[in-house]
């Protein structure tokens, strides 16, 4: 399994949103092989008969009731935008959907 | 006379007692802080202005004949990863460079309810991803035994400001071993809670079901009056556990381990460890013994398995908690010019807005959670999880507490490890285990290597909800190794040169 | 030559898919506390959870689980015991936390099935579609976009965001492939859509306004050969929001995919979009691959895991089947089909229903308000609902049965409770509305009828009876519209030795 390319790492970093340039690729197509070595391990004792744990409490059921609470105002809830228009938060456009 | 030396628990009784107030001991601790952090850099942002208000307004109540906590007016270095209204919460990383959150998680809460004095923010690797602080966007911070190695990570400013007597508490968040492996380089002490005690609600998460706030001080007992202040059921915080919290201080002031039962983890020892670390630890075992507790050794074999598990499962949850960093709502916005589209804005932010070695985690964790790779890797990870509660299981059945060494070694180098991530993971080897698991452990200082003279961690693991126990153990441990040294591990720490 | 539907469906066999979402009307959003009324003014319903906060935490609304169970009890679903919710990663401005919390391979309810009937040529027929799944997610917040040329996304200059909607909590009920629906698919699916509509509405778990976006359905669509029992490449139409368009939605794909099939063209797996104007759908922009979103399960909240008790509570609460409730009542109002349909088009049974319960006849509650209060309320606009209650329906109902009102005085007593004059009573009482049934008053106005009309009284007494309508009127004109007509034909006749 282990053993990864640039285009792979391009390719997950599309998918991360992060924008990378070929040595950065390079670098890290390399560093992840030698991660992926590393942890590749976990798939020898992974039995199927093992159930996962997502979870380290085995909690369930926990629901708080249908009551409204106070909101943040919307100065508050805009405190930390990079840009905003009246009571909105302003982004660059969005392109791929209507 | 109280000082910045004195324990928490001093300061407490002195602040009682009337012979200091708040404002005094705070002032005394910025004091300390501008003197020395210029070469230690624990702190990210000092919070005067808000500490000083706290400390008066504690001062007052205690005047006007309040009933106050048992650590009101006491000052606390809180890590950077904790969300406090109004005050900067960078978490270590360029992307949340000047953001102030609206609100205050449930730690800062449960400070300021209990009158807590918060001096600031401590310096952290970024989104606590590291065991070094290196990884910080804004300097390492430096151990305060010696400025040329690393003070450990992620909480390695919350670590060295306890060391360098900027605060007597201090907060951490411990994943991996973020405040166990700082406080065991440090010479100090670092709980990490068992999952679910303290609140998560306002911890800006790296990886959700590993993620646990705990206390760090000097003492053992310090950390117990710290660990009742933070920990309890949170209806915020859906993992939170509902069930009161074990009595932590008096377990720390019981200095009684007869009878129990105290587990050598086979695992956790032996090759890849320091001699001067494994000799401090067995020396340490030997005081337990004295005090009349019986060692066992135990076995956990599938724990090999476990530091591989925790770098497929730390990054994949990583990897969708960080992806909120956008620069859509706060945070840094990188090549805006009205021309880009928002994905060009984003790919660009994130570019420039994480460290290396987050988007290192983030690449691991996306590949990982990907279609075709899942169930090798995420899918096999949650496997070992279920097989290393199943060792936790077979060895708490023999044992009480288990304890090995926190860390293979003592501090090293700063820029070591820089570049070579999987010998940097290799530090975090007896601590991971613990967060897989969710249980609770503890680090305390059992001496320093005679090789090098920095201070070894021995770290106590408590079965899930009896934190109680490792403070019992600790507590007693503790007492006899100053017994036996005739002072204190950080009496012997360089003192800093100041500026 | 082009295929027209009914050609269309000679040759190939549709095979539907519906997949329809629905906005829960909780108090409070699906993760936090937030309002979720509508018309807030922007980003004043948001808090650090539903923003995406860095730290902020997730905990589930009860009422949002009980009521996807209530939904998936009434779908006849197993309610699973094991659900969990997922984060579905992908990066969208909308989307706060660039994951969307939802739930994956571990829904709460499968595997149901919802009976509806259609018209086929041979009258009414049953027909059964199955449910695959029922499970929970969220919503995102909306996106307003500013400049560009044609308003649309693509060109606009930027997008400002309001994220009030964001974390509203919406199900998604899924139906497995349907098929056998031949010719009737786009009556099957609006049958369907319809039958469901009625059932979330009748267990009070939305408000289910299509033209509003609280219900929304997606449409897939496949064609094959007749008799091939081959399943074709499916399109999905996204966002149908009428029960109208889902019809003609069905007819479109029909259409177009049979013509490019006849023609020798594949079929695109595609998202499609509906053009409301011309009934045909046109192409989504398609991503250059398939997303990939890397579903892992939430780690911030815990698994849903309803005991029996708790279901069968919840059974209990289910109301009567809409579609057996109005077979019901049509039996029991002895009701024609036709107005039984009108009845229920305009959304009415349930205040007729009402009305009937309040001791109104039946056929005068259906009457009352499918004419009068129907004619009004399309006068100002609204719904009949809106202008007057039951009661008041029903205490005019039952005061002209007892021969206190005309119609022509209950229409005045109507108008008058509508302007808020009062009560019926009290408009009765105000406007003087009584029916004039004193027999001394009414004999007298029927003595002056035939005093001033001699010849007529003259032609009645010789067995003309029809003549005496003259002398009705007048006696009615006389008393202002307020004598009984039939009594005052009673007397008159009587008086007039025709009794
Ligand atoms: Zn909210």
């Amino acid at each position: 399994m282990a053993g990864i390319s640039r285009d792979e790492v391009a390719h997950l970093a599309r998918l991360a949103r992060i924008e990378m340039s070929d040595s950065e690729l390079d670098h890290l197509a390399t560093q992840l092989d030698s991660i992926l070595v590393a942890v590749a391990s976990v798939q020898e004792v992974a039995q199927a008969d093992v159930s996962p744990t997502s979870h380290p409490l085995p909690l369930t059921n926990v629901t708080r009731e249908d009551v409204v609470r106070p909101s943040l105002s919307s100065e508050e809830a805009l405190s930390g935008a990079p840009a905003q228009v009246e009571d909105r938060f302003k982004v660059p456009q969005i392109l791929g959907e209507e | 006379m109280t000082n910045i030396h004195s324990t928490a628990a001093q300061m407490s009784d002195a602040l009682s007692a009337g012979t200091i107030t708040s404002v005094e001991l705070t002032e005394q601790h910025l004091d300390q802080i501008t003197k020395v952090d210029k070469q230690v850099h624990a702190f990210l942002h000092v919070d005067r202005e808000n500490a000083l208000a706290q400390a008066r307004d504690v001062d007052a109540k205690r005047k006007s004949g309040q009933k106050l906590s048992a650590l009101a007016g006491v000052p606390l270095a809180l890590k950077d990863v904790l969300a406090q209204k109004g005050v900067p919460t960078t978490c270590g990383s360029k992307m949340l460079e000047g953001w102030r959150p609206p609100y205050d998680s449930t730690v800062v809460a449960k400070l300021k309810q209990a009158g807590v004095v918060i001096l600031g923010k401590t310096n952290m690797d970024e989104f606590a991803m590291g065991s070094s602080t290196e990884n910080s966007a804004y300097g390492p911070t430096h151990n305060p035994w010696d400025l040329t190695r690393i003070p450990g990570g992620s909480g390695g400013g919350s670590a060295a400001a306890l060391a360098s007597f900027e605060a007597p508490l201090a907060i951490g968040t411990d994943t991996g071993g973020s405040i166990r492996q700082p406080a065991a380089v440090t010479g100090t002490v670092g709980v990490k809670p068992t999952y679910g005690a303290v609140s998560r609600y306002g911890l800006v998460a790296f990886s959700s079901s590993l993620d646990q706030a705990g206390p760090c001080a000097r003492t053992v007992l310090d950390t117990a009056l710290l660990h009742e202040v933070i920990a309890g059921y949170d209806q915020m915080d859906s993992t939170s556990i509902n069930a009161p919290v074990p009595q932590v201080v008096a377990a720390a002031k019981k200095l009684d381990v007869k009878g129990l039962k105290i587990g050598v983890v086979k695992e956790l020892s032996g090759q890849g460890y320091q001699s001067g670390v494994l000799q401090r630890f067995n020396e340490a075992l030997d005081e337990l013994v004295k005090a009349g507790a019986e060692i066992v050794e135990v076995s956990c074999p599938n724990f090999e398995y476990a530091l591989a598990a925790y770098y497929l499962i730390a990054p994949s949850e990583a990897s969708s908690n960080l992806a909120r960093f956008d620069s859509m709502r706060y945070g840094l916005r990188v090549g805006d010019d009205g021309k880009a589209s928002a994905e060009e804005v984003m790919n660009l932010t994130r570019h420039e807005g994480f460290g290396a070695e987050v988007k290192r985690r983030i690449i691991l964790g996306t590949y990982a959670l990907s279609s075709g790779y899942y169930d090798a890797y995420y899918g096999s990870a949650q496997k070992v999880r279920t097989l290393l509660i199943r060792d936790y299981q077979a060895a708490f059945a023999k044992a009480d507490v288990l304890v090995s060494p926190t860390c293979p070694t003592t501090a090293f180098k700063l820029g070591e490890n820089v570049d070579n991530p999987v010998a940097m993971y290799l530090n975090d080897i007896a601590t991971i285990p613990v967060n897989m698991a969710g249980i609770g452990a503890m680090s305390l200082p059992c001496g320093l290597a005679p090789e090098d003279g920095l201070p070894v961690g021995f770290q106590i693991m408590s079965p899930a909800m009896k934190d109680d126990l490792m403070y019992q153990v600790g507590g007693t441990l503790e007492a006899a190794l100053v017994n036996k040294w005739g002072k204190t591990l950080l009496s012997d720490i360089p003192v800093l040169a100041g500026k | 030559m082009t295929l027209t539907y009914d050609q269309a469906v000679i040759k190939y066999e549709p095979t539907l898919g519906l997949e329809v979402h629905v906005e829960l009307n909780t108090k409070s959003k699906m993760f936090c506390g937030c309002a979720t009324e509508f018309g807030a003014e922007p980003n004043t319903q948001t808090c650090p959870i539903c923003l995406g906060l860095p730290g902020a935490l997730p905990v589930v609304n009860g009422r949002a689980i009980e009521s996807s169970i209530l939904i998936g009890l009434a779908l006849n679903c197993q309610i699973a015991p094991f659900s969990r919710f997922a984060r579905k990663n992908y990066f969208y401005p909308d989307m706060p936390k660039n994951f969307q919390t939802s739930q994956y391979d571990e829904p709460i309810c499968v595997n149901g099935y919802l009976d509806v009937e259609i018209d086929t040529d041979e009258g009414k027929m049953p027909f059964r579609v199955e449910i695959e799944r029922v499970h929970m997610e969220e919503d995102t917040g909306k996106s307003l976009h500013v400049g560009g040329e044609t308003g649309r996304i693509h060109g606009a200059d930027y997008s400002l965001l309001d994220y009030n909607r964001a974390g509203i909590p919406l199900v998604e009920i899924v139906t497995k492939i349907i098929p056998g629906a031949k010719k009737y698919a786009p009556q099957v699916a609006r049958a369907y859509v319809t039958e469901l509509r009625d059932i979330l509405r009748s267990l009070g778990v939305s408000d289910v306004k299509m033209e509003q976006g609280s219900m929304r359905c997606d449409v897939n669509l496949s064609l094959a050969l007749a008799g091939s029992g081959a399943l074709g490449t499916r399109s999905e139409t996204k966002n149908v929001n009428s029960l109208r368009s889902v019809e003609r939605a069905v007819i479109g794909e029909v259409i177009r995919q049979s013509n490019r099939l006849e023609t020798g063209e594949r079929i695109i797996q595609e998202t499609r979009h509906f053009l409301e104007e011309s009934g045909q759908t046109r192409p989504g922009r398609s991503k250059e691959q398939a997303e990939d979103y890397r579903y892992f399960p939430e780690p911030d909240l815990v698994p849903v895991v309803p005991d029996t008790a708790w279901i069968e509570t919840l059974r209990g609460q289910l109301p009567e089947r809409p579609s057996a409730r109005r077979k019901r009542l049509q039996a029991e109002w002895s009701v024609p089909d036709k107005e039984m349909d009108s009845l229920v088009n305009s959304e009415l049974l349930d205040v007729v229903e009402e009305t009937i319960s309040l001791g109104a006849e039946p056929a005068r509650a259906r009457s009352w308000w499918l004419g009068e209060v129907s004619r009004l309320a399309n006068e100002r606009e609204v719904a009949p609902t809106s202008l007057i209650t039951a009661a008041s329906v029903a205490e005019v109902i039952v005061l002209i049965e007892s021969g206190e009102l005309t119609d022509k005085l209950a229409r005045q007593v109507i108008e008058g409770v509508i302007a808020g004059e009062g009560s019926a009573k009290e408009v009765i009482e105000k406007r003087g509305l009584k029916v004039v049934s004193d027999d001394g008053a009414l004999m007298k106005a029927i003595e002056s009828a035939i005093a001033a009309s001699p010849d007529t009284a003259q032609r009645v007494r010789s067995g003309n009876i029809p003549a005496a309508g003259a002398l009705i009127g007048a006696v009615m004109k006389s008393t202002g519209g307020q004598a009984d007509a039939a009594k005052v034909r009673e007397l008159l006749l009587k008086h007039l030795g025709q009794g």
